[in-house]
């Protein structure tokens, strides 16, 4: 049966706390062998020196688009993409048509995940019947069916008693509720961070407490029902600090942040020497905020508040960007730059590489328990699934977007330099994605 | 190469009192004369013209300056591109005679724009042209009226007209290279 | 005339030939208009001194000239207005330009065409001069992006209105002269207005003591810290409108759209009346001389009295003439500019 030896990397395995230069092996799809000079006859060899080996990247924040808007992405390109950006699983959300509320809208999301998906991807399904914030999905039908979480992503459940209803009967079957905590009375029609910039560029904003309102209506009823809350995409400072709080207090509750977030500001809409004044790839819900957010973002991360860096891939068809800001859709596409944002943030300083990788890897791993569908995932302990990515952390690249495996070429990243970029990707004991290094 | 002086001071003023005579004489009098210098330097020099005629004539014919550079056929080729500046033209010029006046007259062009522009100030029964310097080489068929001197240049020379309004000193100046300016 | 003050000049600064009697000059050197925060001081010395000319030829018994002869210069209106569209079409029409009209509800645009489709489709059929108004922020920076022709944003959502800040500065400069130090109060709904932003702009560039003024809800309370050149005027946000108008030499009236109302940002008109409309009483404040501008079209009774509207402080109807000359002056910059 297959086997491939990653050899001469650097280890880092942060459920374990792993870190020293060690060959992997791994053979018919798991980890048997981690260690100095291992050697396989027949094995393939990734030939991993200079370059950091991990337990393949989990993102648990995806739109995948597909079915129902393929003009965007489908699943086999932008699982794809995720593979060439490093991941190896993904979490597919629900904003797609059909909705997947009800069991055979997921099996029929599964046959297509079967025959196209590029890396290992779980369904995420909607909280409410087609996303409407009206009446609940059926909920123990879809935990059933492989769903790992709900969420009405891109719309907060702006009813109280509803999302109170979904915690409750999510938490009854070990579901996560995941939320996008906005509240819609003060996010309004804004389409970027409510601040100087919006007021400079005449744009509607969005201000903070349209997140933190949330945040705080949510937290509240995570503690009124016991369910387990995923608190998506944080973007403020004081989101950040009300989710240490509802942690220091015990509640079961985890967080996520996106690389975008943690990269970029509201500045990004304004235009720079690269990038063009109302830049529609910098349009993103919730939206990029401050430096001072950003800042507060890492630190979170560095501190471990943040249980995971989620992508929140957004791709969108090119024409759909191009129009005035205002008509744009929200998104980002990011699965192919978002591991290299997060070690250009390494290289700045601005990111530790421990909690760093923990939040692509171990962390996302256990907010969503996936454990329980693929146990040991999110690690390189033996017997873990043989889910690796490999990276070089040095190499310095430049992002064009127009080589995107992804439909979607929406990056306000174009042009810019990263440092750090995937040399390999092993799903499930095969190499799926291989990249030669540059010329020295 | 340094200037040559073709002219100075006394001559210039002596230049300007013959032309003041030409135009007045050619007029039968100074009645419905308008004196329209072009700007910059026809400006000033319809100016002197205007004073020089009341010393003869006892009044002053009304003096206006026009800028050209809205009728102008080459503002895409002149780099930098003149700045265009407001005309004045003292009252109608309805059934006037018009002396148009410029330092130097060179291809022509500018008196055509000068005509177009005058046009639309109203309709004047005569238009003449009083000229400092005519240096020649015309593209198009226009001919001076009254010419303070014909000096034949090579195209790659130029003309400096200098007036004490606007230059502190009266004299004409035969130079190599430099641009013609004002486009003459 | 305005002083000089260093600037990032968008222009670039040329030498006369020698013995030349006039100062160096500035050439217009950008493609589009799009706001005001792009031009220096010099451009906009160069567009003021630009419409003294226009002016004079708008006071001619031939009030035009074939200058622009040639030139292919479209309106592209996705907002009602009647004065903005006519100013640019006289405009355009007074240098001999070309004109041609589309407004939304005309062109293919009703069925759908995207905005930058539009704009390419109008490059194609050889328009030289786009002027552009659309009701979403940045949707003429965006034309610009697309299309070689010049564009001139004639009013962005709330984003900006070059044209109308430039014909307010000429109409000061008019009745002030320097800008320098001279107090200027906007008042109204300061949030949503391109016209306030963009008078900002030009108006700190210029030297002048800015103070926007309205109800807190109304107010973009950052732009008073925002960094901007060295000596640029200063800019002050308020809500206390008798304070703002102590001593103001200009007060510009902004329009209330009556949707503030149903937005919830405004208790209702009577509300914004009697706190910040403009009266003969209030302007007891300001400067025994103070100008009363508005851009058009004005409520009169809401935030402007119909006393002061027509008073003899008003210059609202020269401004509507100006207007025309500026606009003449613009497109004569951009057309030779494009010519040469």
């Amino acid at each position: 049966m297959s086997q491939v030896l990653i050899r001469s990397g650097r280890l880092f395995d942060p459920s374990t706390g792993l870190d020293e230069p060690s060959d992997v092996l791994i053979k018919e799809g798991y980890v048997t062998a981690i260690g100095s000079n291992l050697d396989e006859d027949g094995a393939e060899i990734v030939e991993a020196a200079g370059c950091i080996v991990t337990p393949g990247l989990i993102d648990l924040h995806a739109h995948l688009r597909e079915p129902g808007f393929e003009q965007k992405g489908t699943i086999q390109t932008e699982t794809e993409a995720a593979l060439q950006g490093g991941f190896t699983t993904v979490c597919a959300m629900p904003n797609t048509d059909p909705t997947p509320d009800n069991a055979p809208a997921v099996e029929g999301l599964l046959k297509r995940i079967a025959q196209d998906a590029q890396v290992r991807v779980f369904p995420v399904g909607s909280t409410t019947v087609g996303r409407s914030g009206k009446k609940l999905s059926a909920l123990s039908e879809l935990a059933d069916t492989g769903c790992v979480a709900v969420t009405d992503d891109g719309s907060p459940v702006a009813s109280s008693s509803l999302m109170r209803n979904a915690l409750n009967l999510a938490g009854s079957v070990g579901m996560v509720v995941a939320e996008h905590c906005d509240e819609p009375g003060l996010s309004g029609n804004g389409t970027m961070h409510e601040g100087a910039i919006s007021e400079l560029l005449g744009l509607a904003g969005q201000p903070d407490a349209a997140e933190t309102a949330s945040i705080a209506r949510n937290i509240e009823l995570c503690e009124l029902t016991g369910g387990r809350l995923h608190i998506m995409h944080v973007t403020t400072a004081r989101g950040v600090e009300q989710v240490q709080r509802a942690k220091e207090r015990g509640l079961p509750i985890t967080s996520e942040v996106t690389p975008s977030h943690l990269f970029l500001t509201d500045e990004a809409v304004a235009g720079g020497d690269l990038t063009p004044a109302y830049n529609t790839s910098a349009k993103i819900n919730p939206p990029l905020r401050t430096e001072e957010d950003r800042l507060a973002l890492l630190a979170g991360v560095n501190a471990g508040v943040i249980d995971a860096i989620a992508t929140d891939h957004a791709p969108h068809a090119p024409e759909e960007k191009q129009c005035e800001f205002d008509l744009a859709p929200f998104g980002i596409s990011c699965a192919e730059t978002a591991l290299a944002t997060v070690t250009t943030l390494v290289a700045r300083g601005e990111l530790h590489l421990a909690p760093a990788l923990r939040s692509l890897t171990q962390g996302p791993a256990e907010v969503f328990a996936l454990q329980r569908h693929v146990p040991g995932i999110g690690t390189l302990k033996i017997g873990a699934p043989g889910d690796v990515t490999v990276f070089d952390p040095e190499e310095i690249w430049t992002v064009n977007p127009s080589q995107f495996a992804s439909k979607g070429h929406n990056t306000p990243l174009a042009g810019i330099e990263l440092q750090g970029r995937v040399r390999a990707v092993i799903v499930e004991g095969t190499v799926k994605h291989m990249r030669e290094a540059p010329d020295a | 190469m340094s200037p040559v002086e073709l002219q100075q001071g006394q001559e210039v003023a002596r230049t300007i009192r013959r032309l003041a005579h030409e135009i007045v004489e050619s007029n039968d009098g100074a009645d419905n004369l308008v004196l329209v210098g072009l700007l910059t330097r026809g400006a000033p020099l319809a100016a002197r013209l205007a004073a020089a005629i009341e010393t003869f004539e006892g009044n002053l014919p009304p003096v206006g300056q026009l800028d050209v550079g809205l009728y102008r056929d080459d503002l895409a080729h002149r780099d930098p591109p003149p700045p265009i500046r407001p005309s004045d033209i003292p009252g109608t010029l309805d059934g006037s005679t018009v002396v148009l006046v410029d330092d130097v007259l060179f291809t022509g062009r500018t008196i055509r724009a000068a005509m177009d522009a005058i046009m639309d100030f109203g309709r004047p029964a005569r238009v003449r042209l009083a000229v400092m310097v005519d240096r020649g080489h015309r593209e198009l068929p226009i001919r001076p009226d009254f010419v303070g001197r014909n000096i034949p240049t090579a195209s790659s020379q130029t003309i400096d007209v200098r007036l004490t309004e606007t230059d502190g000193e009266d004299g004409i100046y035969l130079m190599e290279g430099a641009e013609q300016h004002g486009e003459h | 005339m305005v002083s000089i003050k260093p600037a990032n000049s968008a222009g670039t600064e040329v030498g006369q030939p020698q013995g030349a009697p006039e100062p160096p000059t500035t050439v217009w050197a950008l493609k589009d208009l799009l706001d005001t925060n792009t031009l220096s001081m010099k451009d906009l010395e160069l567009v003021f001194e630009t419409t003294d000319t226009m002016v004079e030829v708008r006071e001619r018994p031939v009030g035009r000239v074939a200058t622009l002869r040639g030139t292919t210069v479209v309106t592209l209106f996705y907002e009602n207005s009647t004065r903005t569209r006519a100013s640019f079409e006289i405009a355009a029409k007074a240098l001999g330009a070309d004109v041609i009209n589309l407004a939304a509800a005309t062109s293919s645009v009703g069925k759908g065409e995207s905005l930058v489709d539009t704009v390419r489709t109008i490059e194609a059929v050889g328009a030289d001069i786009l002027v552009i108004r659309h009701p979403g922020s940045g949707a003429a920076t965006l034309a610009a992006r697309h299309t070689n022709a010049s564009v001139i944003n004639g009013g962005d959502g709330a984003h900006a209105h070059p044209t109308q800040a430039l014909l307010d500065l000429y109409t000061m400069r008019q009745h002030v002269g320097d800008l320098e130090h001279r107090k200027v109060v906007i008042v109204g709904d300061v949030l949503h207005s391109r016209v306030a932003r963009s008078n900002l702009w030009a108006l700190r560039k210029a030297g002048a003591q800015v103070t926007l003024c309205g109800p807190s809800t109304l107010l973009p309370r950052s732009l008073e810290s925002l960094p901007v050149h060295e000596g640029a005027g200063t800019c002050r946000v308020t809500s206390n409108l008798g304070e703002a108008l102590e001593e103001a030499d200009i007060v510009m009236a902004l329009r209330i759209q009556r949707e503030r109302q149903e937005q919830g940002l405004l208790p209702s008109l009577r509300e914004y009346i009697r706190n910040y409309q403009i009266t003969e009483e209030r302007l007891g404040n300001a400067n025994p001389n103070a100008l009363v501008m508005h851009p058009g079209p004005m409520n009169e009774g809401v935030e402007i009295s119909p006393e002061v509207a027509h008073g003899l402080r008003s210059v609202v109807r020269e401004q509507v003439a100006n207007g025309v000359a500026v606009r003449m002056a613009i497109l004569f910059l951009m057309a030779t500019a494009r010519r040469r």
